[in-house]
Protein backbone atom coordinates (compact mmCIF):
# COMPACT_ATOMS: atom_id res chain seq x y z
CA UNK A 1 0.00 0.00 0.00
CA UNK A 2 1.41 3.24 -1.08
CA UNK A 3 -0.42 6.32 0.57
CA UNK A 4 1.03 9.68 -0.88
CA UNK A 5 -0.27 12.90 1.02
CA UNK A 6 -0.21 16.06 -0.89
CA UNK A 7 -2.15 19.45 -0.60
CA UNK A 8 -2.24 22.16 -3.80
CA UNK A 9 -1.19 24.53 -1.60
CA UNK A 10 2.27 24.94 0.97
CA UNK A 11 2.63 25.35 4.78
CA UNK A 12 -1.11 23.21 5.10
CA UNK A 13 0.55 20.74 7.38
CA UNK A 14 1.71 17.92 4.55
CA UNK A 15 4.25 16.77 6.46
CA UNK A 16 3.00 16.93 9.87
CA UNK A 17 -0.34 14.62 8.42
CA UNK A 18 2.73 12.32 6.48
CA UNK A 19 5.23 11.61 9.17
CA UNK A 20 1.93 11.03 11.95
CA UNK A 21 0.60 8.43 9.55
CA UNK A 22 4.30 6.70 9.44
CA UNK A 23 4.34 7.34 13.22
CA UNK A 24 1.21 5.89 14.10
CA UNK A 25 1.73 2.49 11.93
CA UNK A 26 4.83 1.98 12.46
CA UNK A 27 4.50 -0.14 16.09
CA UNK A 28 2.70 -2.98 14.40
CA UNK A 29 3.60 -2.84 10.74
CA UNK A 30 7.15 -3.42 10.76
CA UNK A 31 9.02 -2.10 7.57
CA UNK A 32 6.92 0.64 7.17
CA UNK A 33 8.85 3.14 4.83
CA UNK A 34 8.33 6.71 4.51
CA UNK A 35 9.83 8.89 1.68
CA UNK A 36 10.24 12.67 1.49
CA UNK A 37 9.62 13.75 -2.09
CA UNK A 38 9.74 17.25 -1.34
CA UNK A 39 13.36 17.31 -2.89
CA UNK A 40 13.70 20.98 -2.93
CA UNK A 41 12.46 21.35 0.58
CA UNK A 42 12.83 17.76 2.94
CA UNK A 43 11.77 18.21 6.39
CA UNK A 44 10.20 15.26 7.04
CA UNK A 45 13.92 14.47 9.15
CA UNK A 46 12.81 17.11 11.41
CA UNK A 47 9.88 15.05 12.92
CA UNK A 48 11.59 11.43 12.51
CA UNK A 49 15.04 11.68 13.41
CA UNK A 50 16.40 9.41 10.81
CA UNK A 51 20.03 8.42 10.78
CA UNK A 52 21.07 8.64 7.66
CA UNK A 53 23.73 5.99 6.57
CA UNK A 54 23.83 5.63 2.84
CA UNK A 55 23.74 8.25 -0.27
CA UNK A 56 23.10 7.66 -3.67
CA UNK A 57 23.84 10.16 -6.11
CA UNK A 58 21.83 10.86 -8.74
CA UNK A 59 22.40 11.64 -12.22
CA UNK A 60 20.73 12.86 -15.94
CA UNK A 61 22.45 12.97 -19.23
CA UNK A 62 22.89 16.24 -20.57
CA UNK A 63 24.20 16.38 -24.58
CA UNK A 64 27.59 17.39 -25.77
CA UNK A 65 28.31 18.16 -29.40
CA UNK A 66 31.23 16.41 -31.19
CA UNK A 67 31.88 19.83 -33.34
CA UNK A 68 33.79 17.74 -35.47
CA UNK A 69 31.03 15.89 -37.00
CA UNK A 70 27.88 18.28 -36.21
CA UNK A 71 27.08 20.18 -39.51
CA UNK A 72 24.84 22.74 -37.37
CA UNK A 73 21.51 21.93 -39.25
CA UNK A 74 20.05 23.05 -35.82
CA UNK A 75 17.59 20.26 -35.38
CA UNK A 76 18.30 20.08 -31.77
CA UNK A 77 17.62 23.22 -30.79
CA UNK A 78 14.06 23.18 -33.18
CA UNK A 79 13.40 20.06 -30.94
CA UNK A 80 14.83 21.12 -27.47
CA UNK A 81 11.40 22.03 -25.68
CA UNK A 82 13.44 23.58 -22.87
CA UNK A 83 15.89 25.70 -24.62
CA UNK A 84 18.92 23.95 -23.70
CA UNK A 85 20.46 24.27 -27.05
CA UNK A 86 21.30 27.02 -29.02
CA UNK A 87 22.50 27.16 -32.73
CA UNK A 88 24.70 30.07 -34.00
CA UNK A 89 25.22 28.65 -37.39
CA UNK A 90 28.73 27.84 -36.79
CA UNK A 91 28.60 26.22 -33.33
CA UNK A 92 25.99 25.24 -31.06
CA UNK A 93 26.23 25.97 -27.25
CA UNK A 94 24.35 23.87 -24.53
CA UNK A 95 22.66 25.17 -21.27
CA UNK A 96 22.77 22.68 -19.23
CA UNK A 97 20.43 23.80 -16.37
CA UNK A 98 17.96 24.09 -18.88
CA UNK A 99 18.50 20.31 -19.97
CA UNK A 100 15.48 17.86 -18.53
CA UNK A 101 18.00 14.90 -19.84
CA UNK A 102 15.13 13.92 -21.95
CA UNK A 103 17.85 12.77 -24.73
CA UNK A 104 15.69 13.91 -27.63
CA UNK A 105 18.53 15.98 -28.84
CA UNK A 106 20.82 13.01 -29.11
CA UNK A 107 18.19 10.81 -30.71
CA UNK A 108 17.15 13.62 -33.66
CA UNK A 109 20.45 14.25 -34.38
CA UNK A 110 21.07 13.01 -38.18
CA UNK A 111 24.70 13.36 -37.78
CA UNK A 112 25.20 10.99 -34.62
CA UNK A 113 26.82 14.30 -33.04
CA UNK A 114 25.80 14.20 -29.66
CA UNK A 115 26.91 12.31 -27.09
CA UNK A 116 25.85 12.62 -23.08
CA UNK A 117 27.82 13.25 -20.30
CA UNK A 118 26.25 12.95 -16.91
CA UNK A 119 24.81 16.13 -14.17
CA UNK A 120 24.33 15.73 -10.90
CA UNK A 121 21.01 16.44 -10.14
CA UNK A 122 20.55 15.61 -6.09
CA UNK A 123 21.15 12.66 -3.99
CA UNK A 124 19.00 9.98 -2.19
CA UNK A 125 19.70 9.46 1.17
CA UNK A 126 18.59 6.70 3.21
CA UNK A 127 18.66 5.68 6.83
CA UNK A 128 16.29 4.64 9.69
CA UNK A 129 14.06 6.06 11.96
CA UNK A 130 13.15 3.91 14.99
CA UNK A 131 11.35 1.23 12.77
CA UNK A 132 10.69 3.33 9.95
CA UNK A 133 12.59 3.31 6.74
CA UNK A 134 13.38 6.88 5.51
CA UNK A 135 14.24 8.15 2.73
CA UNK A 136 14.56 11.73 1.21
CA UNK A 137 15.80 13.19 -2.22
CA UNK A 138 17.70 16.17 -2.33
CA UNK A 139 17.90 18.13 -4.82
CA UNK A 140 21.49 19.91 -5.95
CA UNK A 141 20.98 24.06 -4.83
CA UNK A 142 20.75 25.36 -8.26
CA UNK A 143 19.54 22.31 -9.96
CA UNK A 144 15.75 22.80 -11.36
CA UNK A 145 15.06 19.28 -12.06
CA UNK A 146 13.05 17.68 -9.24
CA UNK A 147 11.15 15.07 -11.06
CA UNK A 148 14.06 12.53 -11.87
CA UNK A 149 15.26 12.58 -8.56
CA UNK A 150 11.36 12.33 -7.01
CA UNK A 151 11.14 9.33 -9.08
CA UNK A 152 14.65 7.51 -7.87
CA UNK A 153 13.50 8.53 -4.53
CA UNK A 154 10.04 6.66 -5.44
CA UNK A 155 11.47 3.48 -6.46
CA UNK A 156 12.59 2.89 -2.81
CA UNK A 157 9.30 1.88 -1.79
CA UNK A 158 8.57 -0.89 0.20
CA UNK A 159 6.68 -4.22 0.07
CA UNK A 160 4.68 -3.23 3.52
CA UNK A 161 2.84 0.63 4.19
CA UNK A 162 4.75 3.50 2.04
CA UNK A 163 4.18 6.77 2.68
CA UNK A 164 4.92 9.46 0.41
CA UNK A 165 5.00 13.13 1.66
CA UNK A 166 4.67 15.18 -1.58
CA UNK A 167 5.90 18.47 -2.78
CA UNK A 168 3.21 21.44 -2.15
CA UNK A 169 1.29 22.90 -5.69
CA UNK A 170 0.15 20.34 -8.41
CA UNK A 171 3.30 20.45 -10.87
CA UNK A 172 5.29 17.86 -12.32
CA UNK A 173 7.17 16.96 -9.13
CA UNK A 174 3.99 16.58 -7.14
CA UNK A 175 2.44 14.23 -10.68
CA UNK A 176 5.96 12.02 -10.33
CA UNK A 177 5.02 11.55 -6.83
CA UNK A 178 1.11 10.60 -6.80
CA UNK A 179 1.23 9.52 -10.00
CA UNK A 180 0.54 4.97 -9.15
CA UNK A 181 0.54 5.17 -5.71
CA UNK A 182 -2.81 3.60 -4.41
CA UNK A 183 -4.54 6.70 -2.33
CA UNK A 184 -3.98 10.13 -2.19
CA UNK A 185 -4.60 12.05 1.08
CA UNK A 186 -5.17 15.50 0.06
CA UNK A 187 -4.79 17.73 3.35
CA UNK A 188 -5.98 21.32 2.90
CA UNK A 189 -7.06 24.42 5.42
CA UNK A 190 -10.36 25.80 5.76
CA UNK A 191 -9.75 29.48 3.62
CA UNK A 192 -10.75 30.21 0.45
CA UNK A 193 -7.06 30.04 -0.55
CA UNK A 194 -6.82 26.37 0.47
CA UNK A 195 -10.23 25.72 -1.17
CA UNK A 196 -8.60 27.21 -4.24
CA UNK A 197 -5.41 25.25 -4.08
CA UNK A 198 -7.45 21.99 -3.17
CA UNK A 199 -9.71 21.86 -6.21
CA UNK A 200 -6.53 22.04 -8.66
CA UNK A 201 -5.33 19.21 -6.54
CA UNK A 202 -8.40 17.19 -6.86
CA UNK A 203 -8.00 17.58 -10.56
CA UNK A 204 -4.68 16.86 -10.59
CA UNK A 205 -5.27 13.43 -8.60
CA UNK A 206 -8.34 12.68 -10.92
CA UNK A 207 -6.31 12.94 -13.93
CA UNK A 208 -3.78 10.50 -12.58
CA UNK A 209 -6.68 7.88 -12.18
CA UNK A 210 -5.45 8.06 -8.50
CA UNK A 211 -8.69 7.63 -5.13
CA UNK A 212 -8.27 10.54 -3.00
CA UNK A 213 -9.83 11.75 0.46
CA UNK A 214 -9.54 14.80 2.37
CA UNK A 215 -7.90 15.63 5.77
CA UNK A 216 -8.86 19.11 7.12
CA UNK A 217 -6.16 20.94 8.64
CA UNK A 218 -6.55 23.62 11.45
CA UNK A 219 -10.22 23.09 11.67
CA UNK A 220 -11.31 26.30 12.69
CA UNK A 221 -13.95 29.02 11.00
CA UNK A 222 -14.73 28.49 7.06
CA UNK A 223 -15.02 24.66 7.69
CA UNK A 224 -18.35 24.85 5.89
CA UNK A 225 -16.43 26.23 2.71
CA UNK A 226 -14.54 22.68 2.57
CA UNK A 227 -17.33 20.25 3.45
CA UNK A 228 -19.75 21.78 0.68
CA UNK A 229 -16.27 21.36 -1.71
CA UNK A 230 -16.58 18.22 -0.92
CA UNK A 231 -20.02 17.30 -0.94
CA UNK A 232 -20.36 18.44 -4.26
CA UNK A 233 -16.78 16.49 -5.21
CA UNK A 234 -17.62 13.47 -3.58
CA UNK A 235 -14.81 13.14 -1.83
CA UNK A 236 -14.29 11.60 1.55
CA UNK A 237 -13.48 14.05 4.55
CA UNK A 238 -11.32 11.33 6.12
CA UNK A 239 -10.27 13.38 9.24
CA UNK A 240 -10.16 16.70 10.81
CA UNK A 241 -7.40 18.36 12.92
CA UNK A 242 -8.42 21.49 14.93
CA UNK A 243 -6.55 24.65 14.85
CA UNK A 244 -4.97 24.61 17.95
CA UNK A 245 -2.20 26.40 19.76
CA UNK A 246 -0.96 23.31 22.00
CA UNK A 247 -0.61 21.66 18.20
CA UNK A 248 1.32 24.66 17.24
CA UNK A 249 4.13 24.80 19.57
CA UNK A 250 5.08 20.99 19.00
CA UNK A 251 5.38 21.34 15.85
CA UNK A 252 7.82 24.52 16.23
CA UNK A 253 9.64 22.08 18.21
CA UNK A 254 9.89 19.84 15.44
CA UNK A 255 7.41 17.18 18.01
CA UNK A 256 5.20 15.06 15.72
CA UNK A 257 1.25 15.44 15.82
CA UNK A 258 0.94 11.49 17.54
CA UNK A 259 3.41 12.89 20.43
CA UNK A 260 1.79 15.55 21.35
CA UNK A 261 -1.37 13.41 22.79
CA UNK A 262 -1.75 9.79 22.66
CA UNK A 263 -5.72 10.19 21.20
CA UNK A 264 -3.85 11.57 18.28
CA UNK A 265 -2.19 7.80 17.42
CA UNK A 266 -5.16 6.04 17.26
CA UNK A 267 -7.32 8.68 15.22
CA UNK A 268 -4.44 8.30 12.43
CA UNK A 269 -4.98 4.13 12.56
CA UNK A 270 -8.77 4.72 12.30
CA UNK A 271 -7.38 6.85 8.94
CA UNK A 272 -5.57 4.36 7.41
CA UNK A 273 -8.67 1.26 7.91
CA UNK A 274 -10.47 4.12 6.45
CA UNK A 275 -8.21 4.56 3.91
CA UNK A 276 -7.52 0.63 3.40
CA UNK A 277 -11.38 0.06 2.76
CA UNK A 278 -11.72 3.42 -0.07
CA UNK A 279 -8.74 1.57 -1.84
CA UNK A 280 -10.38 -2.06 -1.14
CA UNK A 281 -13.78 -1.04 -2.40
CA UNK A 282 -12.51 1.16 -5.17
CA UNK A 283 -10.81 -2.39 -6.59
CA UNK A 284 -14.11 -3.99 -6.26
CA UNK A 285 -15.38 -1.72 -8.41
CA UNK A 286 -13.30 -2.26 -11.31
CA UNK A 287 -12.86 -5.72 -11.14
CA UNK B 1 23.09 45.31 -41.11
CA UNK B 2 19.76 44.32 -39.47
CA UNK B 3 19.00 46.01 -36.07
CA UNK B 4 16.32 44.59 -33.93
CA UNK B 5 14.79 46.75 -31.33
CA UNK B 6 12.78 45.15 -28.45
CA UNK B 7 8.96 46.23 -28.24
CA UNK B 8 5.79 46.50 -26.85
CA UNK B 9 3.84 46.82 -29.76
CA UNK B 10 4.48 46.03 -33.37
CA UNK B 11 4.34 49.88 -34.08
CA UNK B 12 7.51 52.42 -34.04
CA UNK B 13 5.17 54.36 -31.79
CA UNK B 14 5.06 51.85 -29.27
CA UNK B 15 6.49 51.64 -26.33
CA UNK B 16 10.33 49.99 -26.42
CA UNK B 17 10.52 46.88 -23.89
CA UNK B 18 13.44 46.90 -21.21
CA UNK B 19 13.17 42.65 -21.49
CA UNK B 20 14.95 40.95 -24.31
CA UNK B 21 14.00 37.11 -23.60
CA UNK B 22 10.46 38.22 -22.46
CA UNK B 23 8.99 41.15 -25.24
CA UNK B 24 6.30 40.96 -27.41
CA UNK B 25 8.23 41.91 -30.38
CA UNK B 26 11.31 42.84 -32.62
CA UNK B 27 11.05 45.66 -34.58
CA UNK B 28 13.47 45.47 -37.93
CA UNK B 29 15.40 48.46 -39.06
CA UNK B 30 18.41 48.79 -41.53
CA UNK B 31 20.71 51.41 -40.40
CA UNK B 32 19.25 54.26 -42.71
CA UNK B 33 16.57 53.63 -39.84
CA UNK B 34 13.77 52.32 -42.40
CA UNK B 35 11.54 49.45 -40.93
CA UNK B 36 11.96 46.41 -42.59
CA UNK B 37 9.82 43.82 -40.75
CA UNK B 38 8.24 42.73 -37.15
CA UNK B 39 8.96 39.65 -35.45
CA UNK B 40 6.18 38.22 -33.57
CA UNK B 41 8.46 36.87 -30.71
CA UNK B 42 7.50 33.34 -29.70
CA UNK B 43 10.57 32.89 -27.61
CA UNK B 44 8.48 35.03 -25.01
CA UNK B 45 6.09 32.03 -23.90
CA UNK B 46 8.77 29.57 -23.21
CA UNK B 47 8.33 28.10 -19.66
CA UNK B 48 12.21 28.44 -19.17
CA UNK B 49 15.23 29.55 -21.38
CA UNK B 50 13.28 31.95 -22.90
CA UNK B 51 16.31 34.46 -23.65
CA UNK B 52 18.15 31.44 -25.57
CA UNK B 53 15.06 31.08 -27.55
CA UNK B 54 14.42 34.40 -28.65
CA UNK B 55 17.98 34.65 -29.41
CA UNK B 56 17.78 31.35 -31.41
CA UNK B 57 14.85 33.52 -33.08
CA UNK B 58 17.16 36.67 -34.00
CA UNK B 59 19.62 34.81 -35.41
CA UNK B 60 16.86 32.90 -37.77
CA UNK B 61 16.28 36.44 -39.03
CA UNK B 62 19.84 37.19 -39.61
CA UNK B 63 20.23 40.25 -36.84
CA UNK B 64 23.59 41.98 -36.52
CA UNK B 65 22.19 45.03 -33.81
CA UNK B 66 19.98 44.00 -30.59
CA UNK B 67 18.72 47.08 -28.62
CA UNK B 68 16.93 46.12 -25.27
CA UNK B 69 17.17 47.09 -22.10
CA UNK B 70 17.82 43.87 -19.72
CA UNK B 71 20.44 40.73 -20.57
CA UNK B 72 20.52 38.34 -18.19
CA UNK B 73 23.54 35.45 -18.26
CA UNK B 74 22.22 32.74 -20.22
CA UNK B 75 20.62 35.47 -23.00
CA UNK B 76 23.85 37.53 -23.01
CA UNK B 77 25.85 34.25 -23.71
CA UNK B 78 23.83 33.29 -26.17
CA UNK B 79 23.70 36.33 -27.84
CA UNK B 80 27.48 36.78 -27.94
CA UNK B 81 28.36 33.45 -29.12
CA UNK B 82 25.24 34.17 -31.84
CA UNK B 83 27.83 36.79 -32.87
CA UNK B 84 25.45 39.94 -32.18
CA UNK B 85 26.11 43.00 -30.49
CA UNK B 86 23.87 44.25 -28.19
CA UNK B 87 23.55 47.66 -26.92
CA UNK B 88 21.13 48.59 -23.22
CA UNK B 89 19.42 51.41 -22.42
CA UNK B 90 16.12 52.05 -24.54
CA UNK B 91 13.82 54.40 -23.47
CA UNK B 92 10.59 55.99 -24.99
CA UNK B 93 9.22 54.69 -28.33
CA UNK B 94 10.57 52.35 -30.78
CA UNK B 95 11.54 55.49 -33.28
CA UNK B 96 13.06 57.45 -30.18
CA UNK B 97 15.08 54.54 -29.46
CA UNK B 98 16.35 54.24 -32.48
CA UNK B 99 17.46 57.78 -33.31
CA UNK B 100 19.13 57.42 -29.70
CA UNK B 101 21.40 54.44 -31.61
CA UNK B 102 21.81 56.05 -35.02
CA UNK B 103 22.86 59.43 -32.46
CA UNK B 104 25.23 56.81 -30.35
CA UNK B 105 23.60 57.59 -27.10
CA UNK B 106 23.13 53.93 -26.48
CA UNK B 107 25.65 51.73 -24.42
CA UNK B 108 26.94 48.86 -25.80
CA UNK B 109 26.54 45.77 -23.30
CA UNK B 110 29.28 43.45 -23.11
CA UNK B 111 28.14 41.72 -19.73
CA UNK B 112 24.54 40.82 -18.34
CA UNK B 113 22.66 43.52 -16.79
CA UNK B 114 20.16 41.31 -15.69
CA UNK B 115 19.25 38.56 -12.94
CA UNK B 116 18.37 35.16 -14.08
CA UNK B 117 14.56 35.18 -14.83
CA UNK B 118 14.12 38.63 -13.81
CA UNK B 119 12.10 38.76 -17.06
CA UNK B 120 9.69 36.58 -15.45
CA UNK B 121 9.04 39.02 -12.74
CA UNK B 122 8.35 42.14 -14.72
Amino acid sequence: MIISVASGKGGTGKTTIATSIALALASDNHGLTFIDCDVEEPNGHIFLNPKLEDAKEIYIDVPRIDNDICTYCGKCADLCAFNALLCTGDSVITFPEFCHGCGGCRYFCPEKAITSVPKRIGKIEKGLAEDILFARGCLEVGAALSPPLVDEAKALAGRGITVLDAPPGTSCPVIHTVRGTDFCLLVTEPTPFGLNDLDLAVQMVRTLGVPCGVLINRAHNGIELIEKYCRKEQLPILMSIPLSKKIAEAYSRGVPLVRVDKQWENKFRQLYRHIEELVANERNNYN
Amino acid sequence: MRIAVSAAGSEVSAPAEERFGRCAYFLVFNEQGELQEVIDNQGSASAGGAGIRTTQLLLSNKIDVVLTGRVGPNAMSALSSGGMAVYAGVSGTVAETMEKYKDGQLEPLALPNAQEHSGIKS
